[in-house]
């Protein structure tokens, strides 16, 4: 329980690090946030149930006004705002990515933890970020998605990398990939 | 750690946070129902008249808060001067600034442990699915906590990389910064065991 516990709350906190350390940019250069690769990497280490837990209360933590979001960003005003639909739908990304790595265990960590970052943070995801901005800009799908489209390629990046790294945590530290974890000793 | 509240005190500090809490989903609502963008043009001066009533320092942090939006303002704003439904544009942006105005507007002036308490209590219920408001509270507070820890050491590794290198760390960096954060919760387990962990009574 107390593991668990501090855990997920590292976890939130590692997702705030991530973007609010500024020297961290990714690949070429581009200052893309690596918090979305929090969330996957989330969801892939913590598994699907605890994951979730982290990233609800990472939002949470925003919701009430803390300037966790990259940029420095926080407040229930980016829960109306466009891009709203993508924070909401951050605990789900993070449960489905967990839940993928949960259940298909028959090959290679990394293989199953890009293509559950890639289902869990991009498709799952989006879907979310879809409703929101449909909602918010009153445009039609396919204007929508067009919009959305442009950061695909970014986001996939970001899938790789995670996947990459949950093998990588796996070695380095068996006992804390809880999503990897045996179900006997799982508390 | 910088919470987002204003550092000016209004009077709505000690209006008590529930009630702004659900007038703000009220108000919100409300903005997604209206559709005349002339009636939107008015209530979003409302809205700036508000930011105005505290004082200047009061405004231009909340007007600084906002510029978050311009991007999305600026793409729906080319789109409809593109395809000449310039009344429906202007409604969106118009009621999008009015809605993240309002809502950080209620963020500013509430206190964070305002807000803590308002969790406290949306949590009770919550209790009969197991939910433990004592656990919640505690992981708030790690997390508060343990951000600004996470945050010197991630520095230090990046610095610790450009010591050795030219080139830039990139993501390379964020495993060791990782298998950091989860040696620390083990540690930070440890601590909680040591006092007891979760399992200690309950007081109120």
């Amino acid at each position: 329980m107390e593991k668990n516990v501090a855990l997920i709350a590292l976890f939130a906190a590692l997702i705030a690090a991530l973007g609010l350390i500024p020297k961290i940019t990714l690949a070429f250069g581009v200052p893309i946030t690596a918090q979305s690769m929090g969330v996957m990497l989330c969801g892939a280490v913590l598994g699907s149930r605890k994951g979730a837990l982290s990233v609800l209360l990472f939002l949470l933590l925003v919701a009430i006004g803390l300037p966790l979001l990259s940029g420095g960003r926080g407040g229930l005003g980016l829960f109306v705002s466009p891009s709203a639909g993508f924070l909401i739908g951050w605990p789900a990304a993070a449960f489905v990515t967990g839940w993928i790595v949960e259940h298909w265990r028959l090959a290679p960590l990394t293989l199953v933890a890009c293509v559950a970052s890639v289902i869990g943070g991009i498709v799952v995801l989006y879907l979310f970020g879809i409703i929101g901005l449909l909602i918010t800009l009153d445009k039609t799908l396919s204007e929508v998605i067009w919009l959305v489209a442009a950061f695909v390629p970014g986001d996939l990046l970001k899938a790789i990398i995670a996947g990459m790294l949950t093998a990588a945590l796996a070695k380095a530290r068996p006992g804390s990939v809880l999503s990897r974890a045996n179900r006997t000793d799982a508390v | 750690m910088i919470s987002l509240t204003s550092p000016v005190r209004t009077k709505a500090h000690d209006w008590p946070a529930g009630l702004k809490l659900a007038g703000l989903c009220a108000s919100t609502l409300v903005l997604f129902y209206i559709r005349d963008p002339a009636m939107h043009f008015g209530l979003l001066l409302l809205v700036l008249g508000l930011y105005a009533l505290p004082g200047r320092r009061f405004m231009d942090a909340g007007l600084r808060q906002l510029r978050i939006l311009w991007p999305f303002a600026l793409v729906v704003a080319v789109w409809h001067l593109w395809s000449g439904e310039i009344a429906t544009g202007a409604t969106v942006i118009l009621r999008l600034v009015s809605a993240v105005a309002l809502a950080n507007l209620v963020t500013m002036t509430t206190r964070l442990s305002d807000m803590i308490d308002v969790l406290h209590g949306l949590s009770r219920p919550l209790r009969r699915f197991g939910l433990r408001p004592r656990v919640l509270e505690l992981a708030i507070a790690l997390v508060i906590r343990l951000t600004p820890v996470l945050l010197q050491k991630g520095t230090l590794l990046s610095e610790a990389w450009q010591a050795r290198s030219r080139r830039r760390s990139g993501w390379r960096i964020i495993l060791p910064f990782t298998v950091l954060a989860l040696d620390d919760a083990e540690h930070v387990a440890e601590a909680l065991r040591a006092r007891g962990g979760f399992n200690t009574q309950e007081c109120h």
